[in-house]
């Protein structure tokens, strides 16, 4: 199996029929090339009493509990050839997970956000205003999620602009010079949930600015725990976006840095979607058992791109819910989710909300 | 100048590397080449030479060779 051959196919145009048998024989190749190559994962296998010619479906592949990529250092690469180590988010006093890429998983990962994002903002590169300081990039060895989310983003951008200072303050001055600039042509405002909403939205209100951003496509990823805290909606987050500064196409994504490259986008109706480069199971917290769809779970998630680690099948800490398969009314095939947030008692990790 | 020398100059400043270590280099094969090297170096191509890189040509910069051949596709003689 060659995975740069499916860089080249549409990323939601395969049914999930089809895309399930391309996974299956690939991930069990994947699986058992990481028993190979990663000890710790070969023992995690035998712990799990995992008999690959009883795998017939996805769901029957073992999955490793996201907590382990904290625990122990897993990579099916030898050392030398660890091109770089991302580090993920978590707040003082949490323990971080490293994953560790070789050159080729650090490609891939570039290429298939390229398709993806492709497919919502086209192939042009956009200027781009990063909701966040210029500080967030300062150790290149070891990147934070926040700092590897803006970068791996800001590949695809033309200019960039930080629109906060080092000490997370609103530089009006560089917003305004942003939306003059380019207020005839579209624009991408990146950052993340709680970021946006505290040091753009609130920020500004606060400083009595407003900025005309009608041109503007909003991305923003991180998780939704601040923004619960403060009882606001994905429907309060959009509504204000728009009538602060007439922004009406906002597009939500889910990723974790355990699995970078392989987001999944949030459509114009609301959904976020699973690419043809990942996928995702849902599962009962009893007995890990597959939810059937409009059930939450338990979000388990799936990347033929995890080679240089073996983090091809990982259970989240995250709930979430199936909302269908292959009939969104976007057009795009596959499976379609929502994220219901950490599963309780769950370490506060996600990018955004790492930020206290 | 020349455009080839000014390309040069982009990869030594950028990767602290001497003329002689730029035929064959790749992208990711160095510390300094990573994703952050690469899109400064990206753009300062881009200020050089006075042009605008396509998202796809910015991924298939991957070598000191192959981003001479993109340079020639936007018209730049190097």
């Amino acid at each position: 199996m060659d995975y740069t051959e499916w860089l080249a196919c549409p990323p939601y145009g395969w049914t999930q029929t089809e895309k399930e048998g391309r996974y299956l024989p690939y991930f069990k190749e994947l699986t058992a090339y990481h028993r190979q190559h990663c000890p710790a994962y070969g023992r995690a296998l035998r712990a799990f009493s995992y008999n690959e010619a009883a795998a017939v479906t996805l769901s029957q592949l073992p999955m490793l509990p996201i907590t382990l990529f904290k625990l122990l250092p897993l990579k099916s690469i030898p050392d030398k050839a660890v091109f770089k180590t991302l580090v993920s988010s978590g707040t003082t006093g949490q323990s971080v997970s490293r994953i560790f890429l070789d050159a080729a998983t650090a490609q891939y990962q570039q290429l298939t956000l390229y398709a993806i994002l492709k497919d919502y903002f086209g192939s042009q590169r956009l200027p781009m205003l990063i909701i966040d300081s210029p500080s967030i990039l300062t150790d290149r060895r070891r990147f934070n999620a926040r700092g590897a989310a803006i970068l791996g983003f800001s590949m695809f951008a033309k200019k960039k602009y930080y629109a906060l200072t080092d000490t997370l303050e609103l530089n009006i001055e560089t917003v305004r010079t942003f939306a003059e600039t380019y207020k005839n042509q579209p624009v991408l405002i990146f950052g993340f949930t709680f970021m946006i909403w505290k040091y753009l939205c609130q920020a500004a209100e606060g400083k009595k600015e407003n900025f005309d951003f009608s041109n503007a496509f909003v991305l923003h990823g991180g998780g939704w725990k601040k923004m619960q805290d403060q009882a606001v909606s994905a429907a309060a987050y959009k509504d204000r976006l728009k009538n602060q500064f007439n922004i009406s196409r906002v597009h939500n994504y889910y990723g974790m840095t355990e699995q970078t490259g392989c987001i999944y986008m949030e459509c114009e109706y609301g959904h976020l979607h699973a690419s043809i480069f990942s996928d995702i199971l849902v599962r009962q917290p009893s007995d890990f058992s597959v939810c059937p769809p409009g059930q939450s779970g338990i979000l388990q998630v799936l990347s033929p791109m995890a080679v240089s680690y073996p983090g091809h099948s990982i259970l989240t800490e995250d709930m979430g819910t199936l909302l269908g398969t292959d009939d969104c009314p976007c057009g795009r095939k596959g499976n379609y989710f929502r994220v219901d947030g950490r599963i309780p008692q769950a370490e506060i990790r996600g990018c955004s909300d790492t930020h206290v | 100048m020349t455009n080839a020398e000014k390309y040069d100059t982009l990869f030594m400043t950028n990767f602290k590397l001497t003329k002689d270590q730029l035929p064959g280099l790749k992208y990711r094969a160095i510390p300094l080449w990573d994703s952050m090297g690469h899109m400064t170096l990206m753009e300062e191509v881009e200020d050089t030479f006075d042009i605008s890189i396509d998202t796809p040509d910015v991924l298939s910069f991957s070598s000191y060779e192959k981003g001479m051949e993109i340079l020639r596709k936007y018209g730049v003689s190097i």
